[in-house]
């Protein structure tokens, strides 16, 4: 009875201290989504204003401003990488995973020194060819620089997924004399129907919130959410609710891809090592 | 061993995936499982392989866009102003102290909420889905929000609460700017490392400790002893993909600091941006461009070595 007890109260006190850490973590976006929610007169106060009528104004002024065309280049090349990375992902991982090529682990190896390449190594000469080509501020192109930085990372955890698959289903279509595309489009895509979905997560998330080619490569056509908050660094005036406001809306995105695979995000930011 | 853990199972190093039934493949038979693998192979390469190489070459010359007409080569010269420029002196210190500091603070940080969370609490999801939100929002908002809204002297809600301590005025990113970028930063990547050591936790057999405590271990010496060498693997593999990262910082220094005030904040990435984007030195940038590869392959290195052993301490169960 003393033991029950004194575990409770263990429990009681882990959970009071747990919460509390996780209140600190949690509260700057609890007081992002508050500050939007405020008028501006409210959002810039001295002291700050606590107890408030929420008004959805500033989640309006924003929607119906100049940032919708933002939000959409930023769906845009977020969709279109992610799709690339599965087209090209998804035949790479296969031949790593079944049927294994020489060499297995150079190429394995390959593709991750790619991931972890500093943008440095290659922004100059990518930045040069992208102005001569007249693709600098294209959509099209911060897209094809997304799926190079979400490739390796897409091959990787495909593979992953692949390996959970028995070897024994593969063999049995292949006795049937199924195609590669068929084997492929038939057996592997409805098994690894959930790793696709979490690697298409993490590929979202990765560039939705990409910010480095984002201001270098683009200007005003193909610029993404993240540019859009740029012009708040200044604070433009005061307007820290409308601020606050632009910032919820732009993370909205990833903060629900993320929530939604929870449970796949610690595998996909690992490259499929930790589950 | 406790089977079930959480890493995967299978082992690049050995070999890698699977071995086919037949030892001895034809060449046809060679290149049509090859064949997959080559769109994606091809691809990367032509986008990474090749700016590189490029990038090396350029930092041999000396090449302003703004001159028409400056491309000449200058052998060692961009590296030998590497050596001897404070800036980039500056920047690599600012690199260095922003990643350890971040990693370190992150780690012990994650160790101990993902220790709260291995444990028997109320509300454990949600605990744990509410920790990960700071990964992921969008970086560039999250500095903005604790920039103008957090931190603002005037009407930042942390003076605010500060101000019965006497630091009720203070400008927190003028003042103290690599505080603040370390602080946003560790507030991000906290949620990233207890993620990972949370995975090494669960994967303990709870048996084992149950087996200590019989044995009159106490807490702390079950988690030294027992918890500890099981996760320290994971700890390792969270703090070298972490300092990958990391010594990437760019957004958050540029909303916050600008990288100043004067170059107080500026790291190696954020210097890169400045040589080449606002000084147009394409030779210089290139040069920076190699150093900073040269970093990361040595990071890397390490970082790759934890995450095969992972991979096959697992192989071993």
């Amino acid at each position: 009875m003393r033991v029950a007890q004194a575990s409770l109260r263990n429990k009681v006190i882990l959970s009071v201290v747990g919460w509390g850490v996780v209140f600190v973590f949690f509260f700057p976006v609890l007081w992002m989504w508050l500050e939007g929610l405020k008028t501006e007169p409210q959002a810039a106060s001295s002291p700050p204003t606590l107890f408030f009528i929420p008004t959805l104004s500033s989640f309006q002024e924003v929607l119906s401003g100049d940032f919708p065309p933002y939000f959409i280049n930023s769906a845009f090349a977020s969709i279109g990488s992610t799709f690339l990375v599965l087209v090209l992902g998804l035949p790479a991982a296969y031949a790593l995973a079944i049927r294994p090529v020489k060499r297995t682990q150079d190429a394995l190896f390959f593709f991750i020194s790619t991931r972890f390449l500093p943008f440095a190594a290659s922004l100059v000469p990518l930045y040069l060819l992208a102005r001569d080509l007249k693709l600098l501020d294209n959509i099209f192109a911060l897209t094809l620089i997304y799926t190079t930085i979400n490739l390796p990372l897409g091959v990787w955890l495909l593979r992953s997924f692949l390996l959970e698959i028995p070897n024994d289903l593969f063999e049995a279509a292949r006795v049937d004399g199924a195609a590669f595309r068929h084997e492929i489009l038939r057996i592997v895509v409805p098994l690894i129907a959930p790793g696709i979905a979490a690697t298409s997560l993490i590929c979202l998330i990765f560039s939705w919130n990409e910010f480095f080619y984002a201001v270098n490569f683009t200007s005003s056509v193909a610029a993404t959410t993240p540019i859009f908050l740029v012009g708040f660094i200044s604070g433009r005036g005061l307007f820290y609710a409308k601020l606050a406001a632009a910032a919820t809306v732009s993370s909205l995105p990833v903060l629900l891809a993320g929530w939604i695979a929870q449970k796949q995000l610690i595998r996909g930011l690992t490259m499929g090592a930790v589950k | 061993m406790k089977t079930g853990a959480s890493i995967l199972r299978s082992v690049p190093g050995s070999g890698g995936g699977r071995v086919g039934p037949a030892a001895s493949v034809s060449r046809r038979e060679a290149w049509a499982r090859r064949l997959p693998l080559l769109p994606a192979f091809v691809y990367v390469f032509l986008v990474t392989q090749i700016p590189f190489a490029l990038t090396v070459y350029y930092s041999f010359f000396s090449w302003n866009l703004l001159k028409p007409g400056s491309f000449r080569f200058a052998g060692l010269a961009n590296y030998a102003n590497l050596l001897t420029d404070e800036s980039v002196r500056n920047a690599v210190w600012n690199t260095v102290l922003l990643t350890v500091c971040v990693i370190t603070i992150s780690v012990v940080l994650g160790t101990a909420v993902a220790t709260i969370l291995n444990s028997e609490v109320f509300g454990k999801g949600l605990m744990r889905t509410l920790m990960i939100a700071p990964f992921l929002i969008m970086p560039t908002a999250s500095a903005l929000i604790w920039k103008h809204t957090l931190l603002n002297p005037l009407y930042g809600l942390i003076p605010y609460l500060l101000k019965p301590f006497g630091l009720g005025r203070v400008d927190w990113v003028g003042q103290f700017p690599m505080v603040t970028v370390v602080t946003v930063e560790v507030w991000r990547w906290t949620p990233f490392m207890m993620l990972i050591i949370l995975a090494g936790l669960q994967s303990q057999n709870p048996e084992v400790l149950e087996a200590a405590r019989v044995d009159g271990a106490n807490a702390l010496q079950s988690f030294r002893r027992i918890t500890l060498p099981l996760v320290r693997p994971f700890i390792e593999l969270g703090a070298l993909l972490g300092s990958l990262f990391v010594v990437q910082t760019y957004d958050s220094i540029y909303m916050l600091t600008y990288g100043g005030p004067g170059q107080d904040t500026t790291n190696i990435p954020f210097l890169l941006y400045i040589v080449a984007f606002q000084g147009y030195s394409i030779g210089q940038a290139s040069a920076i461009g190699v150093v900073a590869v040269i970093i990361t392959i040595i990071v890397a290195t390490f970082a790759l070595r934890t995450l095969f052993s992972i991979f096959q301490v697992e192989a071993r169960r």
